[in-house]
Protein backbone atom coordinates (compact mmCIF):
# COMPACT_ATOMS: atom_id res chain seq x y z
CA UNK A 1 0.00 0.00 0.00
CA UNK A 2 0.84 3.70 -0.55
CA UNK A 3 2.56 5.22 1.80
CA UNK A 4 0.60 8.50 2.59
CA UNK A 5 0.68 10.60 5.55
CA UNK A 6 -2.33 12.61 6.11
CA UNK A 7 -0.74 14.93 8.84
CA UNK A 8 2.41 16.08 6.04
CA UNK A 9 -0.68 16.28 3.69
CA UNK A 10 -2.13 19.12 5.59
CA UNK A 11 1.02 20.57 6.89
CA UNK A 12 2.30 21.00 3.49
CA UNK A 13 -1.06 22.93 2.02
CA UNK A 14 -0.57 26.14 2.58
CA UNK A 15 2.26 26.50 1.23
CA UNK A 16 1.10 24.43 -1.81
CA UNK A 17 -2.20 27.25 -1.62
CA UNK A 18 0.22 30.32 -1.92
CA UNK A 19 2.05 28.87 -4.75
CA UNK A 20 -1.37 28.22 -6.38
CA UNK A 21 -1.53 31.82 -6.23
CA UNK A 22 1.56 32.17 -8.17
CA UNK A 23 0.18 29.90 -10.62
CA UNK A 24 -2.95 31.33 -11.02
CA UNK A 25 -0.80 35.16 -11.89
CA UNK A 26 1.32 33.39 -13.67
CA UNK A 27 -1.35 31.97 -15.89
CA UNK A 28 -3.42 34.96 -16.09
CA UNK A 29 -0.66 37.31 -16.84
CA UNK A 30 0.61 35.33 -19.57
CA UNK A 31 -2.89 34.66 -20.66
CA UNK A 32 -3.35 38.45 -20.78
CA UNK A 33 -0.21 39.03 -22.58
CA UNK A 34 -1.61 36.44 -25.32
CA UNK A 35 -5.14 37.43 -26.10
CA UNK A 36 -3.44 40.66 -26.79
CA UNK A 37 -0.09 40.09 -28.27
CA UNK A 38 -2.87 37.50 -30.39
CA UNK A 39 -4.84 39.89 -31.87
CA UNK A 40 -2.21 42.09 -32.86
CA UNK A 41 -0.32 39.19 -34.52
CA UNK A 42 -3.71 38.35 -35.91
CA UNK A 43 -4.44 41.46 -37.44
CA UNK A 44 -0.99 41.53 -38.48
CA UNK A 45 -1.86 39.08 -41.06
CA UNK A 46 -4.50 41.02 -42.39
CA UNK A 47 -2.41 44.12 -43.34
CA UNK A 48 -1.75 44.93 -46.95
CA UNK A 49 1.55 45.28 -45.59
CA UNK A 50 3.19 42.21 -47.48
CA UNK A 51 6.62 42.28 -46.22
CA UNK A 52 4.81 42.47 -42.42
CA UNK A 53 2.12 39.71 -43.03
CA UNK A 54 5.27 37.43 -44.12
CA UNK A 55 7.33 38.50 -41.17
CA UNK A 56 4.20 38.26 -38.70
CA UNK A 57 3.62 34.76 -40.41
CA UNK A 58 6.55 33.67 -40.32
CA UNK A 59 7.68 34.20 -36.60
CA UNK A 60 4.11 32.50 -35.84
CA UNK A 61 5.13 29.11 -37.69
CA UNK A 62 8.28 29.68 -35.63
CA UNK A 63 6.72 30.08 -31.75
CA UNK A 64 4.56 27.30 -33.04
CA UNK A 65 6.96 24.76 -33.96
CA UNK A 66 9.70 24.73 -30.98
CA UNK A 67 8.92 23.58 -27.25
CA UNK A 68 7.77 26.14 -24.87
CA UNK A 69 10.83 25.20 -22.19
CA UNK A 70 13.61 26.12 -24.73
CA UNK A 71 11.84 29.99 -25.36
CA UNK A 72 11.31 30.13 -21.67
CA UNK A 73 15.22 29.35 -21.63
CA UNK A 74 15.81 31.44 -24.63
CA UNK A 75 14.13 34.43 -22.94
CA UNK A 76 15.72 33.73 -19.49
CA UNK A 77 19.35 32.97 -20.11
CA UNK A 78 20.08 34.61 -23.77
CA UNK A 79 18.44 37.79 -23.41
CA UNK A 80 20.96 39.32 -20.62
CA UNK A 81 23.76 38.88 -23.35
CA UNK A 82 21.89 41.23 -25.19
CA UNK A 83 22.37 43.52 -22.06
CA UNK A 84 18.35 42.84 -21.51
CA UNK A 85 18.41 41.71 -17.16
CA UNK A 86 14.98 39.96 -16.72
CA UNK A 87 13.39 38.53 -13.75
CA UNK A 88 12.73 34.78 -13.71
CA UNK A 89 8.65 36.44 -13.65
CA UNK A 90 8.95 38.68 -15.96
CA UNK A 91 10.78 36.36 -18.25
CA UNK A 92 8.80 33.83 -17.37
CA UNK A 93 5.38 35.98 -18.73
CA UNK A 94 7.12 37.29 -21.59
CA UNK A 95 7.78 33.26 -22.76
CA UNK A 96 4.45 31.78 -21.88
CA UNK A 97 2.43 34.95 -23.37
CA UNK A 98 4.68 35.44 -26.75
CA UNK A 99 3.94 31.32 -27.32
CA UNK A 100 0.67 31.43 -26.88
CA UNK A 101 0.09 34.93 -28.42
CA UNK A 102 1.39 32.73 -31.57
CA UNK A 103 -1.23 29.83 -30.89
CA UNK A 104 -4.43 32.81 -30.23
CA UNK A 105 -3.35 34.64 -33.09
CA UNK A 106 -3.98 31.13 -35.13
CA UNK A 107 -7.64 31.00 -33.26
CA UNK A 108 -8.54 34.66 -34.13
CA UNK A 109 -7.54 34.04 -37.50
CA UNK A 110 -10.05 31.54 -37.76
CA UNK A 111 -12.37 33.34 -36.34
CA UNK A 112 -12.47 36.49 -38.32
CA UNK A 113 -12.27 34.38 -41.53
CA UNK A 114 -15.40 32.27 -40.45
CA UNK A 115 -17.28 36.17 -40.95
CA UNK A 116 -18.88 35.22 -44.59
CA UNK A 117 -17.45 38.41 -47.10
CA UNK A 118 -20.94 39.74 -47.09
CA UNK A 119 -19.96 41.33 -43.91
CA UNK A 120 -17.26 43.48 -45.24
CA UNK A 121 -19.30 44.46 -48.24
CA UNK A 122 -22.14 45.17 -45.92
CA UNK A 123 -19.50 47.64 -44.17
CA UNK A 124 -18.06 48.95 -47.30
CA UNK A 125 -21.30 49.74 -48.28
CA UNK A 126 -22.24 52.13 -45.48
CA UNK A 127 -18.72 53.68 -46.12
CA UNK A 128 -17.65 52.45 -42.21
CA UNK A 129 -13.91 52.96 -41.23
CA UNK A 130 -11.63 49.62 -41.15
CA UNK A 131 -11.73 49.95 -37.55
CA UNK A 132 -15.76 50.39 -37.22
CA UNK A 133 -15.61 47.38 -39.26
CA UNK A 134 -13.37 45.57 -37.07
CA UNK A 135 -14.95 46.77 -33.84
CA UNK A 136 -18.43 46.89 -34.65
CA UNK A 137 -18.99 44.27 -37.05
CA UNK A 138 -15.96 41.71 -37.55
CA UNK A 139 -14.93 40.99 -34.07
CA UNK A 140 -18.69 40.54 -32.24
CA UNK A 141 -18.83 37.60 -35.25
CA UNK A 142 -15.40 36.03 -34.70
CA UNK A 143 -15.68 36.21 -30.99
CA UNK A 144 -17.84 33.22 -30.60
CA UNK A 145 -16.44 30.54 -33.06
CA UNK A 146 -12.68 31.62 -31.35
CA UNK A 147 -14.14 31.50 -27.60
CA UNK A 148 -13.87 27.74 -27.48
CA UNK A 149 -10.16 28.26 -28.73
CA UNK A 150 -9.01 30.51 -26.73
CA UNK A 151 -10.89 28.65 -23.40
CA UNK A 152 -8.49 25.11 -24.35
CA UNK A 153 -5.86 27.57 -24.44
CA UNK A 154 -6.77 29.01 -21.33
CA UNK A 155 -6.61 25.87 -19.62
CA UNK A 156 -3.22 25.31 -21.80
CA UNK A 157 -1.78 27.69 -20.28
CA UNK A 158 -2.44 26.93 -16.98
CA UNK A 159 -1.07 23.47 -17.41
CA UNK A 160 1.85 24.33 -19.18
CA UNK A 161 2.86 27.00 -15.92
CA UNK A 162 5.14 24.12 -14.39
CA UNK A 163 7.35 24.79 -16.85
CA UNK A 164 8.17 28.05 -15.54
CA UNK A 165 10.11 26.10 -12.25
CA UNK A 166 12.87 25.49 -14.76
CA UNK A 167 13.78 29.04 -14.29
CA UNK A 168 12.96 29.45 -10.25
CA UNK A 169 9.60 31.21 -10.65
CA UNK A 170 8.13 29.72 -7.70
CA UNK A 171 4.99 28.16 -8.80
CA UNK A 172 2.93 24.94 -7.57
CA UNK A 173 5.56 22.75 -9.30
CA UNK A 174 8.22 24.21 -7.86
CA UNK A 175 6.89 24.15 -4.51
CA UNK A 176 6.26 20.73 -4.82
CA UNK A 177 9.73 19.58 -5.75
CA UNK A 178 10.99 22.08 -2.81
CA UNK A 179 8.85 20.01 -0.01
CA UNK A 180 9.95 16.60 -1.71
CA UNK A 181 13.47 17.45 -1.33
CA UNK A 182 13.83 19.27 2.38
CA UNK A 183 11.23 16.49 3.62
CA UNK A 184 12.52 13.52 1.37
CA UNK A 185 8.84 12.84 0.54
CA UNK A 186 7.12 13.13 -2.86
CA UNK A 187 3.93 11.45 -3.07
CA UNK A 188 2.01 13.76 -0.87
CA UNK A 189 3.56 16.83 -2.67
CA UNK A 190 3.09 15.81 -6.02
CA UNK A 191 -0.21 14.37 -5.64
CA UNK A 192 -1.60 17.16 -4.46
CA UNK A 193 -0.54 19.27 -6.78
CA UNK A 194 -2.37 16.92 -9.54
CA UNK A 195 -5.57 17.23 -7.32
CA UNK A 196 -5.36 20.80 -7.46
CA UNK A 197 -4.88 21.29 -11.27
CA UNK A 198 -7.54 18.44 -11.75
CA UNK A 199 -10.13 21.17 -9.42
CA UNK A 200 -8.98 24.36 -11.41
CA UNK A 201 -8.87 22.85 -14.90
CA UNK A 202 -12.35 20.63 -14.95
CA UNK A 203 -14.29 23.84 -13.94
CA UNK A 204 -12.83 26.25 -16.24
CA UNK A 205 -13.65 23.82 -19.11
CA UNK A 206 -17.15 24.01 -17.71
CA UNK A 207 -17.39 27.67 -16.82
CA UNK A 208 -15.82 28.69 -20.16
CA UNK A 209 -18.57 26.76 -22.35
CA UNK A 210 -21.05 28.13 -20.16
CA UNK A 211 -19.61 31.49 -20.76
CA UNK A 212 -19.66 31.25 -24.77
CA UNK A 213 -22.88 30.08 -24.92
CA UNK A 214 -23.96 33.48 -22.59
CA UNK A 215 -21.65 35.83 -25.31
CA UNK A 216 -23.42 34.25 -28.50
CA UNK A 217 -26.89 34.96 -25.98
CA UNK A 218 -25.84 38.53 -25.85
CA UNK A 219 -25.00 39.27 -29.06
CA UNK A 220 -28.15 37.45 -30.59
CA UNK A 221 -26.52 34.82 -32.53
CA UNK A 222 -28.49 32.20 -31.48
CA UNK B 1 0.34 54.38 -67.38
CA UNK B 2 -2.70 55.22 -69.09
CA UNK B 3 -3.53 58.73 -70.20
CA UNK B 4 -5.74 60.32 -67.66
CA UNK B 5 -5.98 63.67 -69.15
CA UNK B 6 -8.94 62.81 -71.83
CA UNK B 7 -10.94 62.96 -68.96
CA UNK B 8 -12.62 65.94 -67.43
CA UNK B 9 -11.64 67.10 -64.23
CA UNK B 10 -15.66 67.17 -63.09
CA UNK B 11 -18.96 66.90 -64.57
CA UNK B 12 -21.07 69.88 -64.69
CA UNK B 13 -23.62 71.68 -66.67
CA UNK B 14 -27.88 70.73 -65.74
CA UNK B 15 -27.82 67.32 -67.75
CA UNK B 16 -24.55 65.91 -66.01
CA UNK B 17 -25.58 62.63 -65.20
CA UNK B 18 -25.87 60.86 -61.76
CA UNK B 19 -23.63 58.25 -62.53
CA UNK B 20 -21.18 58.05 -65.71
CA UNK B 21 -18.69 55.44 -66.25
CA UNK B 22 -16.45 56.46 -68.65
CA UNK B 23 -13.84 53.54 -70.55
CA UNK B 24 -13.75 51.41 -67.65
CA UNK B 25 -11.98 48.40 -67.67
CA UNK B 26 -11.58 45.95 -64.63
CA UNK B 27 -9.30 42.84 -65.09
CA UNK B 28 -9.44 39.85 -62.70
CA UNK B 29 -5.71 38.49 -63.01
CA UNK B 30 -5.69 38.10 -67.16
CA UNK B 31 -9.32 37.95 -66.95
CA UNK B 32 -11.20 41.13 -68.82
CA UNK B 33 -14.51 41.15 -67.08
CA UNK B 34 -15.76 44.89 -67.77
CA UNK B 35 -14.32 46.34 -71.11
CA UNK B 36 -14.15 49.75 -71.94
CA UNK B 37 -17.28 50.44 -70.83
CA UNK B 38 -19.54 53.61 -70.96
CA UNK B 39 -22.63 54.27 -68.98
CA UNK B 40 -24.26 57.11 -68.30
CA UNK B 41 -27.46 57.14 -65.62
CA UNK B 42 -29.64 60.11 -65.41
CA UNK B 43 -30.55 61.63 -62.14
CA UNK B 44 -33.58 59.94 -60.61
CA UNK B 45 -33.38 57.46 -63.50
CA UNK B 46 -34.05 53.58 -62.96
CA UNK B 47 -31.69 51.62 -64.99
CA UNK B 48 -32.25 47.60 -65.09
CA UNK B 49 -28.94 45.45 -65.94
CA UNK B 50 -29.60 42.26 -67.32
CA UNK B 51 -27.66 39.03 -68.90
CA UNK B 52 -26.19 36.05 -68.39
CA UNK B 53 -24.30 34.42 -65.85
CA UNK B 54 -20.40 35.96 -65.46
CA UNK B 55 -21.55 38.74 -68.58
CA UNK B 56 -20.19 41.39 -65.75
CA UNK B 57 -23.83 42.70 -64.02
CA UNK B 58 -22.57 42.60 -60.75
CA UNK B 59 -19.15 44.01 -61.29
CA UNK B 60 -20.40 47.09 -63.00
CA UNK B 61 -21.95 47.50 -59.16
CA UNK B 62 -19.13 46.31 -57.27
CA UNK B 63 -16.99 49.09 -59.56
CA UNK B 64 -18.79 52.09 -57.47
CA UNK B 65 -18.67 50.39 -54.41
CA UNK B 66 -16.18 48.26 -53.34
CA UNK B 67 -13.17 47.89 -56.38
CA UNK B 68 -10.79 49.28 -58.27
CA UNK B 69 -11.08 49.89 -61.50
CA UNK B 70 -7.90 49.19 -64.12
CA UNK B 71 -9.00 52.01 -66.84
CA UNK B 72 -11.25 54.49 -67.29
CA UNK B 73 -12.92 56.98 -65.31
CA UNK B 74 -15.81 56.58 -62.82
CA UNK B 75 -17.84 59.95 -61.64
CA UNK B 76 -20.95 60.38 -58.88
CA UNK B 77 -23.15 63.67 -58.89
CA UNK B 78 -20.29 65.14 -61.57
CA UNK B 79 -17.17 64.67 -59.21
CA UNK B 80 -14.88 61.88 -59.95
CA UNK B 81 -14.86 58.64 -58.06
CA UNK B 82 -12.01 56.63 -58.59
CA UNK B 83 -10.05 59.23 -58.77
CA UNK B 84 -9.23 62.27 -56.99
CA UNK B 85 -8.36 65.82 -58.80
CA UNK B 86 -3.92 66.65 -57.12
CA UNK B 87 -2.79 69.65 -59.03
CA UNK B 88 -5.08 69.90 -61.29
CA UNK B 89 -5.09 66.35 -62.58
CA UNK B 90 -6.86 63.55 -61.69
CA UNK B 91 -4.74 60.74 -59.61
CA UNK B 92 -6.14 57.20 -58.53
CA UNK B 93 -8.46 57.67 -55.78
CA UNK B 94 -6.67 57.21 -52.23
CA UNK B 95 -8.94 54.95 -49.37
CA UNK B 96 -9.66 58.12 -47.56
CA UNK B 97 -11.12 59.69 -50.58
CA UNK B 98 -12.84 56.84 -52.08
CA UNK B 99 -14.46 56.37 -48.23
CA UNK B 100 -16.41 59.79 -48.85
CA UNK B 101 -16.78 59.68 -52.42
CA UNK B 102 -18.91 56.50 -52.13
CA UNK B 103 -20.95 58.02 -49.13
CA UNK B 104 -23.47 59.30 -51.66
CA UNK B 105 -24.39 55.94 -52.89
CA UNK B 106 -26.13 52.75 -50.93
CA UNK B 107 -25.96 49.17 -52.12
CA UNK B 108 -28.20 46.02 -51.44
CA UNK B 109 -27.22 42.80 -51.70
CA UNK B 110 -28.43 39.17 -52.76
CA UNK B 111 -28.06 37.61 -49.39
CA UNK B 112 -29.15 40.85 -47.37
CA UNK B 113 -25.53 41.08 -45.79
CA UNK B 114 -27.27 42.38 -42.32
CA UNK B 115 -25.65 42.13 -39.37
CA UNK B 116 -26.73 39.49 -37.45
CA UNK B 117 -25.34 40.86 -33.74
CA UNK B 118 -27.57 43.59 -33.97
CA UNK B 119 -31.31 44.33 -33.94
CA UNK B 120 -33.17 45.72 -37.28
CA UNK B 121 -33.02 49.11 -35.69
CA UNK B 122 -29.34 48.66 -34.79
CA UNK B 123 -28.57 47.98 -38.24
CA UNK B 124 -30.23 50.93 -39.58
CA UNK B 125 -28.48 52.84 -37.07
CA UNK B 126 -25.31 52.31 -37.25
CA UNK B 127 -24.15 53.76 -40.87
CA UNK B 128 -25.78 56.83 -39.45
CA UNK B 129 -24.40 57.19 -35.81
CA UNK B 130 -20.82 55.72 -37.29
CA UNK B 131 -19.88 57.23 -40.29
CA UNK B 132 -22.85 60.21 -41.01
CA UNK B 133 -21.86 61.28 -36.84
CA UNK B 134 -25.77 62.10 -35.91
CA UNK B 135 -27.04 61.92 -32.60
CA UNK B 136 -28.17 58.35 -31.64
CA UNK B 137 -31.54 60.62 -31.44
CA UNK B 138 -31.67 61.52 -34.80
CA UNK B 139 -30.09 58.50 -35.95
CA UNK B 140 -32.76 56.83 -34.61
CA UNK B 141 -35.90 58.60 -35.76
CA UNK B 142 -34.65 58.67 -39.20
CA UNK B 143 -33.88 54.86 -38.97
CA UNK B 144 -37.57 53.90 -37.51
CA UNK B 145 -39.57 56.16 -40.39
CA UNK B 146 -37.99 54.39 -42.60
CA UNK B 147 -38.97 50.58 -41.10
CA UNK B 148 -41.95 52.47 -41.01
CA UNK B 149 -41.75 52.98 -44.75
CA UNK B 150 -40.72 48.91 -45.84
CA UNK B 151 -43.44 47.70 -42.85
CA UNK B 152 -41.55 47.02 -40.66
CA UNK B 153 -41.73 49.09 -37.58
CA UNK B 154 -42.82 46.84 -35.14
CA UNK B 155 -39.92 44.04 -36.05
CA UNK B 156 -37.22 46.90 -35.06
CA UNK B 157 -36.29 45.17 -31.76
CA UNK B 158 -36.04 41.58 -33.59
CA UNK B 159 -32.48 40.26 -34.76
CA UNK B 160 -31.97 39.42 -38.65
CA UNK B 161 -32.35 35.49 -37.18
CA UNK B 162 -35.58 35.84 -36.31
CA UNK B 163 -36.99 37.64 -39.81
CA UNK B 164 -37.92 35.66 -42.81
CA UNK B 165 -36.20 36.62 -45.95
CA UNK B 166 -38.58 39.49 -47.24
CA UNK B 167 -37.77 41.15 -43.75
CA UNK B 168 -34.40 41.17 -43.28
CA UNK B 169 -34.25 42.61 -47.50
CA UNK B 170 -36.72 45.46 -46.66
CA UNK B 171 -34.51 45.86 -43.54
CA UNK B 172 -31.41 46.26 -45.47
CA UNK B 173 -33.16 48.61 -48.28
CA UNK B 174 -33.84 50.53 -44.90
CA UNK B 175 -30.03 50.63 -43.96
CA UNK B 176 -29.12 51.60 -47.04
CA UNK B 177 -31.84 54.20 -46.93
CA UNK B 178 -30.97 55.71 -43.32
CA UNK B 179 -27.20 56.77 -45.26
CA UNK B 180 -29.67 59.16 -47.12
CA UNK B 181 -28.06 57.82 -50.50
CA UNK B 182 -27.99 59.67 -53.81
CA UNK B 183 -27.90 56.42 -55.70
CA UNK B 184 -29.38 52.94 -54.65
CA UNK B 185 -27.36 49.76 -56.01
CA UNK B 186 -29.86 46.56 -56.25
CA UNK B 187 -28.10 43.33 -57.12
CA UNK B 188 -30.29 40.71 -57.60
CA UNK B 189 -31.87 41.52 -54.41
CA UNK B 190 -35.28 38.96 -54.61
CA UNK B 191 -33.07 36.01 -56.14
CA UNK B 192 -32.63 34.54 -53.12
CA UNK B 193 -36.14 35.00 -51.90
CA UNK B 194 -39.10 32.37 -51.63
CA UNK B 195 -41.62 33.39 -54.47
CA UNK B 196 -44.41 33.93 -51.85
CA UNK B 197 -42.52 37.26 -50.40
CA UNK B 198 -40.65 38.50 -53.48
CA UNK B 199 -43.72 40.58 -54.02
CA UNK B 200 -43.00 42.28 -51.04
CA UNK B 201 -39.72 43.87 -51.72
CA UNK B 202 -40.53 44.54 -55.37
CA UNK B 203 -43.22 46.85 -53.96
CA UNK B 204 -40.52 48.32 -51.69
CA UNK B 205 -38.45 48.97 -54.50
CA UNK B 206 -41.65 50.55 -56.60
CA UNK B 207 -41.87 53.29 -53.89
CA UNK B 208 -38.71 54.23 -54.29
CA UNK B 209 -38.61 54.92 -57.61
CA UNK B 210 -42.40 56.72 -57.97
CA UNK B 211 -42.22 58.62 -54.80
CA UNK B 212 -38.17 58.93 -53.91
CA UNK B 213 -37.31 59.38 -57.26
CA UNK B 214 -34.13 58.16 -56.61
CA UNK B 215 -31.12 56.85 -58.89
CA UNK B 216 -31.59 53.39 -58.91
CA UNK B 217 -29.05 50.77 -61.22
CA UNK B 218 -30.63 47.31 -60.86
CA UNK B 219 -29.15 43.67 -61.59
CA UNK B 220 -32.30 41.51 -61.84
CA UNK B 221 -33.27 38.05 -63.35
CA UNK B 222 -36.57 39.44 -63.11
CA UNK B 223 -38.17 40.17 -66.44
CA UNK B 224 -41.38 41.30 -65.96
CA UNK B 225 -40.18 43.37 -62.64
CA UNK B 226 -37.80 45.13 -65.01
CA UNK B 227 -39.85 45.85 -68.10
CA UNK B 228 -42.39 47.29 -65.45
CA UNK B 229 -40.71 49.63 -63.68
CA UNK B 230 -37.23 50.64 -65.53
CA UNK B 231 -36.92 53.79 -67.44
CA UNK B 232 -34.04 51.87 -69.17
CA UNK B 233 -32.76 48.23 -69.28
CA UNK B 234 -29.00 47.44 -70.41
CA UNK B 235 -28.27 44.02 -71.88
CA UNK B 236 -24.72 42.95 -70.55
CA UNK B 237 -22.84 40.31 -72.69
CA UNK B 238 -19.12 39.49 -71.98
CA UNK B 239 -18.53 42.18 -69.98
CA UNK B 240 -20.06 45.11 -72.41
CA UNK B 241 -23.81 46.67 -73.47
CA UNK B 242 -24.79 45.02 -75.89
CA UNK B 243 -28.26 46.84 -76.12
CA UNK B 244 -29.91 48.96 -74.30
CA UNK B 245 -32.81 50.51 -74.57
CA UNK B 246 -36.55 51.79 -72.62
CA UNK B 247 -37.69 48.23 -71.63
CA UNK B 248 -40.95 48.05 -74.09
CA UNK B 249 -38.32 48.09 -76.67
CA UNK B 250 -35.83 46.00 -75.43
CA UNK B 251 -37.98 43.20 -74.05
CA UNK B 252 -40.66 44.00 -77.54
CA UNK B 253 -38.48 44.45 -80.28
CA UNK B 254 -34.54 43.39 -79.40
CA UNK B 255 -32.67 44.71 -82.11
CA UNK B 256 -29.67 42.43 -81.37
CA UNK B 257 -29.22 38.52 -81.93
CA UNK B 258 -27.47 37.78 -78.47
CA UNK B 259 -30.33 39.79 -76.53
CA UNK B 260 -32.99 37.74 -78.89
CA UNK B 261 -31.08 34.49 -77.28
CA UNK B 262 -30.96 35.05 -73.78
CA UNK B 263 -34.65 36.75 -73.42
CA UNK B 264 -35.96 33.32 -75.23
CA UNK B 265 -33.42 31.33 -72.82
CA UNK B 266 -34.73 33.08 -70.41
CA UNK B 267 -38.92 32.77 -71.14
CA UNK B 268 -38.64 29.17 -71.69
CA UNK B 269 -36.67 28.82 -68.38
CA UNK B 270 -39.80 30.67 -66.93
N1 LIG C 1 -13.11 38.62 -57.20
C1 LIG C 1 -13.03 38.03 -58.41
N2 LIG C 1 -11.90 37.42 -58.81
C2 LIG C 1 -11.82 36.83 -60.02
N3 LIG C 1 -12.81 36.80 -60.91
C3 LIG C 1 -13.96 37.40 -60.59
C4 LIG C 1 -14.14 38.04 -59.32
N4 LIG C 1 -15.40 38.54 -59.27
C5 LIG C 1 -15.96 38.23 -60.45
N5 LIG C 1 -15.12 37.54 -61.25
C6 LIG C 1 -15.40 37.06 -62.61
O1 LIG C 1 -15.89 38.15 -63.34
C7 LIG C 1 -16.90 37.71 -64.26
C8 LIG C 1 -18.14 38.57 -64.08
O2 LIG C 1 -18.66 38.34 -62.79
P1 LIG C 1 -19.99 39.01 -62.29
O3 LIG C 1 -20.15 38.60 -60.87
O4 LIG C 1 -19.97 40.47 -62.57
O5 LIG C 1 -21.08 38.30 -63.17
P2 LIG C 1 -22.65 38.47 -63.13
O6 LIG C 1 -23.05 39.01 -64.45
O7 LIG C 1 -23.07 39.23 -61.93
O8 LIG C 1 -23.14 36.96 -63.02
P3 LIG C 1 -24.33 36.30 -62.15
O9 LIG C 1 -25.59 36.48 -62.93
O10 LIG C 1 -23.94 34.87 -62.06
O11 LIG C 1 -24.36 36.99 -60.82
C9 LIG C 1 -17.11 36.24 -63.99
O12 LIG C 1 -16.43 35.52 -64.99
C10 LIG C 1 -16.51 36.03 -62.64
O13 LIG C 1 -15.99 34.73 -62.55
MG1 LIG D 1 -24.07 38.75 -60.10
Amino acid sequence: MFDWKWDFAFEILPRLGWATLNTLMAAGGGYAIAIVLGLVLALAQRTPLRLLTFVVREFVEFIRSTPLVLQIFFVFYVAPQFGIRLSPWTSGMIAIGLHYAAYLSEVYRGGIESVPKGQWEACRSLSMSTRDTYVRVIIPQALPPALAGMGNYLVGIFKDTPMLSVIGVAELMHAANAIGSEHYRFLEPYTLVGLIFLAISLPSAALIRVFETWVRKKLGLS
Amino acid sequence: MEDLSQFPLELDGADRPMVSFRKVTKRYGSLTVLDNLDLDVAEGEMVSIIGPSGSGKTTVLRMLMLERIQGGVIYVDGQPLTHEVRDGALVPASERYLRRAREPIGMCFQHFNLFPHMTALQNCMEGPVQVLGLSRQEARARSEELLDMVGLIDKKDQHPSRLSGGQQQRVAIARALAMRPKVMLLDEVTSALDPEVIGEVTEVIRKLVREHRLTIMMVTHQMGFAADISDRVCFFYGGRIEEQGPPSELFGNPQKDRTRQFLSAVKSAD
